[in-house]
């Protein structure tokens, strides 16, 4: 089992996440994470799936997708792209406990964001692999509440995944 | 000019050149009716059932190519709709599906006849909308037939919320917007013409593909020009002419025997407009195992979905042949020769052992000209496939990848109503008895339709399969219901008619023919008797059973 990132530029409107979602249930496809956020144009969102499965898997996903209407451009993101993820975590907190706390976080260059007398939230972006990291550290105070974005990515260099060909342009 | 949403509506239909709609008026669709009655220029077809109605809808887009337009209400009337629906999408069906929902003030809250149709009809349609504002309307409804009759067909729908319809809106007349296929350019072909070069046993397999992108003569010209044998999906029959000397007929779980070899034997397989379905391909890792594979098809997903392709093309079946023929070499090979003699053998072999085979063969010899046949699904749908020779695209109506009981008289009544052309209805007693409720609809609409009841008190398909996987036990699949047929028929103000023997086919054939009205025959056939070959679900073609053990 491999994973793979695809970015996908989809139609800014209401249902389009549902038709996504109902093809991946449909087909049997499982993902790791997916998020939607708005784009620098405003009629298009773009999409950021991590997917788990394999060479199959991705390209009929990748095909599938690209064969919705509102789905308008759609790559696989390549290795060296930059993919980030932010992290939201509780950590319970006491006197004796919080500069332990305070020192990770300052090796994961995460930020304390509120600190109340028996917890603390820090933030932290990065590679979803350093947040797995950070969170493995933070297991043994005790993890009370932790929200994770899912992975967001933007390929290196000029390119843009605007400039893809669509398969509805090719037919 | 300012129009209300129900007006947009109907004017978007005349734009699109809509003579013919199938449907069912309710509540959610007072004013689209009410916007059709007073227009009057559109003729609306009412079924018994909305499902039936959705039937009609694709068997006159399947005989026409043009797109299929059907109407219901919301609620219930969304949900009658959909099994017609999943039908259109599984055969790649241009369709335009139609339904009110409650007003916006109403919506989500579990209103009278409310229900997420956009929501569940998701999965079985190439796109959906739901309308909340006119002004949207003309828009989406132009997008909607774009989209159902271009690329990959398929059906879409459009849910039109009832105070949209009676909302006003600008409206500016549009002329459609012509959607042509891209030309396929000779460098996406180059492999797949090499390797056709060197091929010694290429075999042509034509799909429902092939009959959407109209590519008929392509594909006649491509198998001459290669001296290849042809098979052809169940969806793809028509394609290719059966009487053509290469034609080898149906491939599949129930297709020929001669087929599967040479299947079997190629070194190369052109799979035009074709999906390689589980029924076709059976055991899809081993099908073409050690093959070539050339596979031209308009949809990227189905390339390399169940058998990987070697050179696979991404393009309209008819574009790409246009480039691809004049590329290739003519050429005269023995493996043809060998096809051909294969058939005939094959051909002088078969017997038709059951009296439903007969009625088939006779009403091939007997139909009027440019008869377009329709059937149910089951054995009488494969025995159709088999023993009525399918010449020409667009005159066979059967629901391939749905395997849709109760699909072939609503079919049937599009197919009537778009050409005015004679209709034979093949099914049995299980399928007809789903939806006979439409008989009434072809009497009444005076359509010339001879339905040929394979009546063998029995749920054949599943009976066999009993017969060969569950020891003979008979669970459910032993019809006991009492239903004179005939009297049905008459009932309905259809004539009913009767085949019991060999001597009862021709009278009873020419009198159906004759009539130009609706005549239900009752072709009163045996309860046990299979459908051969056979391959067996998942099973290679090697394993072709082709006569019957009993055990």
């Amino acid at each position: 089992m491999n994973q793979y990132t695809i970015s996908a530029l989809v139609s800014n409107k209401s249902g389009v996440l549902t038709r996504v979602a109902a093809l991946f249930a449909r087909r049997g496809y499982n993902i790791e994470s997916l998020s939607v956020c708005k784009t620098e144009n405003d009629a298009l969102s773009r999409m950021t799936i991590v997917l788990n499965g394999d060479d199959y898997i991705l390209g009929q996903m990748m095909k599938q997708m690209d064969k919705l209407v509102d789905v308008k451009k759609i790559q696989q993101v390549a290795p060296d792209a930059v993919c980030r993820e932010l992290l939201l975590a509780k950590v319970r907190t006491d006197a004796a406990t919080r500069s332990q706390i305070l020192e990770i976080s300052q090796i994961f260059r995460a930020k304390v964001v509120d600190v109340s007398p028996e917890a603390t939230i820090l933030e932290l972006t990065g590679k979803s692999s350093k947040l797995d990291g950070f969170v493995t550290m933070l297991m043994p105070y005790g993890v009370m509440e932790l929200a994770r974005t899912g992975v967001t990515a933007i390929g290196r260099g000029k390119s843009c995944i605007k400039d893809e060909t669509d398969y509805k342009e090719k037919i | 000019m300012k129009k209300i949403g129900a007006e947009i509506l109907i004017e978007c239909l005349k734009e699109q050149g809509v003579t013919t709609v199938f449907g069912y008026p309710g509540g959610t669709v007072l004013d689209i009716y009410d916007a059709l009655y007073r227009d009057g220029t559109i003729e609306h077809v009412i079924t018994s059932h909305e499902q039936g109605a959705a039937h009609a809808a694709d068997g006159w887009a399947r005989v026409t190519g043009k797109t299929g337009v059907v109407i219901a209400t919301s609620g219930p009337g969304a949900t009658n709709l959909v099994t017609g629906i999943a039908t259109a999408y599984m055969d790649s069906v241009p369709m335009v599906a139609i339904t009110g929902n409650v007003g916006a003030s109403l919506l989500g809250r579990d209103s009278f006849q409310e229900v997420d149709i956009f929501g569940i009809t998701l999965p079985i349609t190439k796109h959906n909308y739901i309308v909340k504002d006119a002004s949207e309307l003309a828009g989406v409804v132009r997008e909607a037939f774009r989209i159902a009759n271009s690329g990959r067909r398929g059906p879409v729908l459009i849910d039109i919320l009832k105070n949209v319809q009676s909302m006003e809106a600008e409206y500016e007349p549009q002329k459609p917007v012509a959607v042509h296929p891209k030309s396929v350019p000779a460098l996406a072909l180059e492999g797949a013409a090499k390797a056709l070069g060197a091929a010694l046993r290429p075999v042509i397999m034509v799909g429902g593909g092939a009959i959407a992108a109209d590519a008929s003569k392509e594909v006649v010209a491509l198998a001459e020009k290669l001296d290849a044998p042809v098979v052809s999906t169940l969806m793809g029959l028509g394609a290719f002419p059966a009487s053509h000397p290469l034609f080898m007929g149906m491939i599949g779980m129930h297709g020929t025997a001669t087929a599967a070899k040479l299947c079997m034997e190629s070194d190369c397989i052109v799979a035009l407009g074709a999906r390689f379905s589980d029924r076709v391909a059976l055991n899809r890792d081993k099908f073409a195992q050690g093959k070539t594979v050339i596979h031209i098809d308009i949809d990227e997903a189905e390339i390399d979905k169940n058998v990987a392709a070697t050179y696979p093309v991404l393009g309209d079946v008819k574009e790409a042949l246009v480039t691809l023929v004049p590329m290739l070499k003519a050429v005269r090979r023995p493996f043809a020769e060998e096809a051909k003699a294969l058939r005939a053998q094959e051909k002088a072999n078969a017997d038709a052992p059951e009296l439903g085979h007969r009625v088939l063969i006779e009403a091939a010899k007997l139909a009027p000209k440019d008869v377009i046949v329709a059937t149910d699904v089951g054995q009488h749908q494969m025995w159709t496939a088999q023993y009525f020779p399918i010449e020409k695209p667009r005159t066979l109506c059967t629901s391939g990848g749905l395997g849709t009981m109760g699909y072939g008289l609503g079919a049937a009544i599009g197919a009537a109503k778009a050409t005015g052309r004679h209709v034979i209805l093949v099914t049995g007693d299980g399928c007809f008895n789903m939806n006979l409720n439409e008989l009434s609809t072809a009497v009444t609409e005076e359509l010339p339709i001879t339905i040929l009841l394979m009546n063998n008190r029995a749920l054949g398909m599943v009976r066999q399969w009993q017969k060969l996987f569950y020891g003979n036990r008979f669970s459910q699949t032993n019809i006991r219901k009492r239903t004179d047929y005939v009297k049905f028929a008459e009932s309905f103000g259809a004539m009913g008619l009767v085949i019991e023997k060999d001597e009862d086919i021709v009278p009873a054939l020419t009198t159906a023919f004759a009539t130009k009205t609706p005549v239900l025959v009752d072709c009163r056939i045996s309860n046990d008797e299979n459908v051969l070959p056979m391959i067996r679900p998942g099973a290679t073609y090697d394993t072709i059973i082709t006569k019957w053990e009993e055990k």
